[in-house]
C-alpha cells in the first residue's frame, strides 16, 4: 500500500464525489425521477456525460441528442482505456469493472504515480475509481433527495477544487520541458476551441497534439 | 418507454461501450515504441485540456471568475511542493471566499 497514493485517491474522490450533490439536484430540476437520476450515476458514471444528458433533455432536447452529447464527452474514456489496459492486465469480470471505473480521475491518479512504479499506478487506479464511484453515487442520492439544500457548488469552492485536483494529478508528469510544452499547448488549444465546438470535442481534439508530439520525439 | 428512460439507458450503454472498447484493442498494437509514447502522452494532453476548460470556460464561453484565483493558488501550492490535499483545499477555499464576498 502506497500511502501518498492513497491520500491522493481519497482527496480526489471527495472533491469530485461531492459534486455528485450538484448532479443529483440537476437531475431532479431537469425533470428526471430520483431513480433515473441515481441510475445515471450508477450506470453512465461519467460526470460530464451525465450533466449533458440532464442538461440537453431538461432543455427539451430529444433522447438521441442527449445520448450523442454524452457519447462525445465520453470518447476520452476509450483513450484512457488504451493507456490503462496494458498496465492493469485485467480479464473477465475484472475487465468489466475496470472499464466501468475508467474515468478522468482514476487515469489521472494512475499516471501521477509513474515515479513510484506500476504497483502504485494500479493501486491509484483502483482506489480512485472505486472511491469516486462510491462517493459520487452516495452524493448523487443525497443531492436528488435534498435537491437545492446545498446551494451552488461554487459557494463551496468545488468549481475550483476539481480543476485544481486534475492539475495536481498531471503535475508530476510535467517536469520535462517536452511534457510541459504539450500540456500548455493542449490547455490553451482546448480553451480557444471551446466557443466554436460542441462540448467535449475541444478536449478530445488535443489527443491529436499527443499524436503529433509523440510521433517522432524521444519523450 | 418515455424519452427520459431512453436517455438514461442509452447514455449508459453508450458510455460502457466506449469504455470497454479501449480495453479490447490487442496489446500488440500498443507496444511499439511510437504507440507507447503517444499512449503515454494522450492522458497528459486530455487532462491538461480539462484543467483549462474547467477553469476558464463555462457553458461554451470564455469566463474569468473565482475559479482562476483558486487554480492559481493551487499552482503556487504545487510549486511549493505542498501535499496533494492541501493543493485541492487551498483552491476550494480561495474560490469559495471570492465567490461569497465578491
Amino acid at each position: 500500500m502506497f500511502r501518498a497514493t492513497a491520500t491522493q485517491s481519497l482527496s480526489v474522490s471527495f472533491a469530485v464525489g461531492l459534486y455528485g450533490i450538484a448532479f443529483g439536484a440537476a437531475g431532479i430540476t431537469a425533470g428526471f425521477s430520483i431513480l433515473q437520476t441515481c441510475l445515471l450515476s450508477l450506470l453512465t458514471f461519467s460526470g460530464a456525460s451525465q450533466f449533458a444528458v440532464v442538461g440537453v433533455m431538461g432543455a427539451g432536447g430529444t433522447a438521441l441528442s442527449g445520448i450523442a452529447t454524452a457519447s462525445l464527452l465520453g470518447i476520452r474514456n476509450t483513450l484512457y482505456g488504451l493507456r490503462m489496459a496494458p498496465l492493469l492486465q485485467v480479464r473477465g469480470w475484472k475487465k468489466v469493472v475496470a472499464a466501468q471505473i475508467t474515468i478522468d480521475e482514476s487515469t489521472g491518479v494512475a499516471i501521477g504515480q509513474e515515479d513510484l512504479g506500476p504497483a502504485a499506478m494500479k493501486q491509484g487506479f483502483w482506489l480512485t475509481g472505486i472511491g469516486v464511484y462510491v462517493l459520487w453515487n452516495f452524493f448523487t442520492l443525497l443531492g436528488a433527495l435534498g435537491a437545492q439544500a446545498m446551494g451552488n457548488p461554487s459557494s463551496w469552492g468545488l468549481d475550483a477544487a476539481v480543476p485544481a485536483a486534475f492539475l495536481g494529478l498531471v503535475w508530476p508528469r510535467l517536469l520535462g520541458r517536452f511534457e510541459r510544452t504539450l500540456a500548455i499547448t493542449a490547455l490553451v488549444l482546448a480553451i480557444l476551441l471551446t466557443p466554436y465546438m460542441p462540448a467535449g470535442l475541444p478536449i478530445i481534439f488535443t489527443a491529436l497534439l499527443a499524436v503529433i508530439f509523440g510521433w517522432n520525439s524521444r519523450a | 418507454m418515455n424519452q427520459l428512460w431512453i436517455g438514461v439507458i442509452g447514455a449508459s450503454i453508450a458510455l460502457f461501450a466506449l469504455r470497454y472498447s479501449g480495453y479490447l484493442v490487442p496489446e500488440k498494437y500498443l507496444t511499439n515504441p511510437r504507440m507507447l509514447r503517444i499512449n503515454t502522452l494522450i492522458p497528459i494532453a486530455l487532462l491538461s485540456a480539462l484543467v483549462g476548460v474547467q477553469t476558464l470556460t463555462e457553458k461554451g464561453k470564455w469566463v474569468i471568475d473565482q475559479r482562476v484565483a483558486g487554480v492559481l493558488v493551487a499552482l503556487i501550492a504545487l510549486r511549493l511542493k505542498a501535499p496533494y490535499f492541501v493543493v485541492v483545499i487551498s483552491a476550494a477555499l480561495t474560490s469559495a471566499l471570492i465567490y461569497r464576498f465578491k
